[in-house]
């Protein structure tokens, strides 16, 4: 039965016929169009603005291409924008996030779900218990705690710290990250132990090695959640020269040459392009994943 | 070989048996294990969790109690905050833009993927090149799409006037008029959100069994009638979630205003966490902030165990 073509609405009688067969054709091609100019359509535009003058762009915004592509555009935006700054900035942020994120779901995942801790139950649901509360609705005391942390004192504030550590307290993460440790067999941990390995081989060398699929899940997740991230950069990091792209962005389309601006917009876009078309298919699978998490 | 197998399961069983009436003694070794080293791979957890999740949390209610302006020592006020909030006009413009802002997004932002996903599912080919350019837009960091966007949306100078104007429409106003700025934002807001939705419409499309499809062309239906009877009931669960989560998201929208109008003309796309900002870190309010993240976070609490509830009853969909 498996085997069968997945069918939809229309079957292959319906798919003969001239109308129905036509009708799609047409709507396909319309549609193609429609999705082609308003999904690659804005990127291409920014690929065109970066290297077209300023003036021509706001006379001529449909212009196809530029009268003379300015290449520079990209080195000037480099250099006197300081795209080039920001954008490490950015890489800074984006690892150290997705570096903290893994830790925190991988050994935390690790403890909950293999060595079950008797208080384990509780800490999961304190875990689980932070979803129904988006991060946006602590914005404010998240900010007091980074000036005046609880138990250290002192401030992380335009430290790259604060930008790290709050992103490690993702409920989804550790949610899914147990759920795939959940489902391996717990056999194998049983007969490791018996062997005498400890609580670091175990993790090290059985559980890791298996969770190959859930890490890619959890790091592009990680990745591409942090390279979008903007209101929370911007208040934590205030400091103009630890800024990341996305927030230096707004600031520098206030004032400096246009064309510039759209070059670093063009610049911030091609790394999550890129990791999109390399991983195009974990992306899909990780949105199955995530489903509907949104 | 059978015999063997046969005599080891019952033993088996009356030691599970034996094993799960005290301490099952596997359980217990994990326990007994969970010394020091447990505690090391737990404590990124605690840590994280504890400093910059349930902290901040229970901060928020504290602060709402509070006056704070970080120079004089916080002092208690009781529900003052919360009185204050209340007779803020803003408050109120903020509410009946929020509440637009869902109408709108249920009106325009709400069937374009359904539509968009039902046709894609139809295709027998270019439906992964219909995927990948659907998908373009959710993986522009949305700064640089708002930017994009507000270049677009400029009156004189913009993309879409000039197209309106080459078409024969007159120009519109897009962000600078009362009357337009809210919808111009949902459509941006649309366009960035509608590619990661319509992947989710199509899995639960590709989940409709075959069966029913041919069982009601057996019968006779038309095209028209599958899609309504076989069809949509098979998506009403998602279609529900999705509707929620899109709720829950709208109350959260921030950069899509902070960038294009900054909340203007006249107040007319001031958000609310666009207040929550403002109040914070505009008027260095941090009392009235954080009374108005309690109230979103109930709200949104509660939006949350509705969806859970609903994700549960129709996982199977």
């Amino acid at each position: 039965m498996s085997t069968e073509p997945a069918r939809g609405v229309l079957s292959a009688a319906d798919r003969h016929r001239p109308t129905v067969r036509w009708s799609i054709r047409v709507a396909a091609a319309v549609l193609l169009l429609a999705v082609a100019i308003a999904g690659a359509g804005p990127i291409l535009w920014v690929a065109k603005g970066a290297i077209s003058p300023s003036l021509e762009l706001l006379q001529e915004p449909l212009r196809l291409w530029p009268t003379e592509p300015q290449w520079e555009n990209l080195l000037l935006a480099w250099r006197e924008l300081r795209v080039g700054r920001y954008l490490l900035n950015t890489v800074v942020l984006v690892g150290g996030s997705w570096f903290v994120q893994l830790l925190v779901a991988t050994t935390g995942a690790f403890a909950l779900s293999v060595l079950r801790p008797r208080y384990g139950r509780f800490i999961y649901a304190a875990v689980l218990a932070t979803l129904f509360i988006p991060g946006t609705t602590s914005l404010v005391a998240l900010y007091l705690t980074i000036l005046d942390l609880p138990i250290t004192g002192g401030s992380i504030a335009n430290t790259p710290w604060a930008v790290w550590l709050p992103a490690g307290a993702q409920a989804f993460n550790v949610l899914i990250m147990k759920q795939f440790f959940d489902a391996l067999p717990r056999e194998l941990y049983e007969a490791a132990m018996v062997d005498g390995a400890g609580t670091w081989r175990l993790f090290w060398q059985i559980v890791m090695p298996m969770s190959g699929p859930i890490v890619a899940v959890v790091s592009l997740l990680a990745v591409m959640g942090a390279w979008k991230e903007f209101l929370w950069p911007m208040i934590a990091i205030s400091d103009t020269e630890q800024q990341p792209l996305a927030v230096a962005l707004p600031r520098l389309a206030e004032s400096a040459e246009q064309n510039q601006v759209i070059a670093g917009m063009l610049i911030a876009t091609i790394p999550p392009l890129v990791i999109f078309f390399v991983f195009q298919r974990h992306i899909v699978r990780g949105i199955g994943f995530t489903g509907l998490k949104g | 070989m059978t015999e063997l197998q046969q005599r080891q399961t019952p033993t088996r069983a009356a030691d599970t048996a034996t094993r799960s009436a005290y301490h099952p003694p596997q359980r217990r070794r994990f326990r007994r294990g969970f010394g020091l080293g447990g505690l090391i791979t737990l404590l990124p957890l605690l840590l994280v969790f504890g400093i910059f999740g349930w902290w901040p949390i229970g901060q928020s209610v504290v602060l709402s109690l509070q006056q704070t302006n970080l120079v004089d020592p916080p002092a208690w006020v009781g529900i003052d905050n919360f009185r204050y909030l209340f007779a803020d006009p803003l408050l109120w413009t903020t509410l009946r833009n929020t509440a637009w802002f869902v109408v709108l997004a249920l009106l325009f932002g709400f069937p374009v993927p359904v539509l968009l996903a039902l046709f894609v599912s139809e295709l027998r080919r270019l439906g992964g090149v219909f995927r990948v350019l659907v998908y373009l837009p959710v993986l522009v960091p949305p700064v640089v799409a708002l930017l994009l966007w507000k270049w677009f949306y400029d009156p004189d100078f913009g993309l879409f006037n000039q197209v309106l104007d080459v078409v024969g429409l007159g120009p519109s106003p897009w962000l600078q008029s009362t009357a337009t700025a809210m919808p111009s934002l949902v459509l941006a807001t649309t366009w960035a959100h509608a590619g990661s939705t319509v992947l989710i419409y199509l899995a639960a499309l590709a989940s409709v069994p075959s069966e029913l499809y041919e069982a009601a062309e057996i019968d006779g239906a038309s095209i028209w009638r599958r899609l309504w009877h076989v069809t949509l009931p098979h998506l009403r669960g998602v279609l529900l979630i999705m509707l929620l989560l899109q709720i829950i998201g709208t109350f959260q929208i921030f950069t899509e205003p902070f960038i294009l109008t900054d909340g203007g003309p006249e107040d007319s796309t001031v958000t609310i966490l666009l207040l929550i900002y403002r109040y914070a870190f505009l008027n260095g309010d941090y009392g009235m902030a954080a009374a108005l993240s309690v109230m979103l976070a109930i709200v949104l609490a509660t939006l949350s165990a509705v969806y859970l509830r609903l994700t549960r009853k129709w996982s199977t969909t």
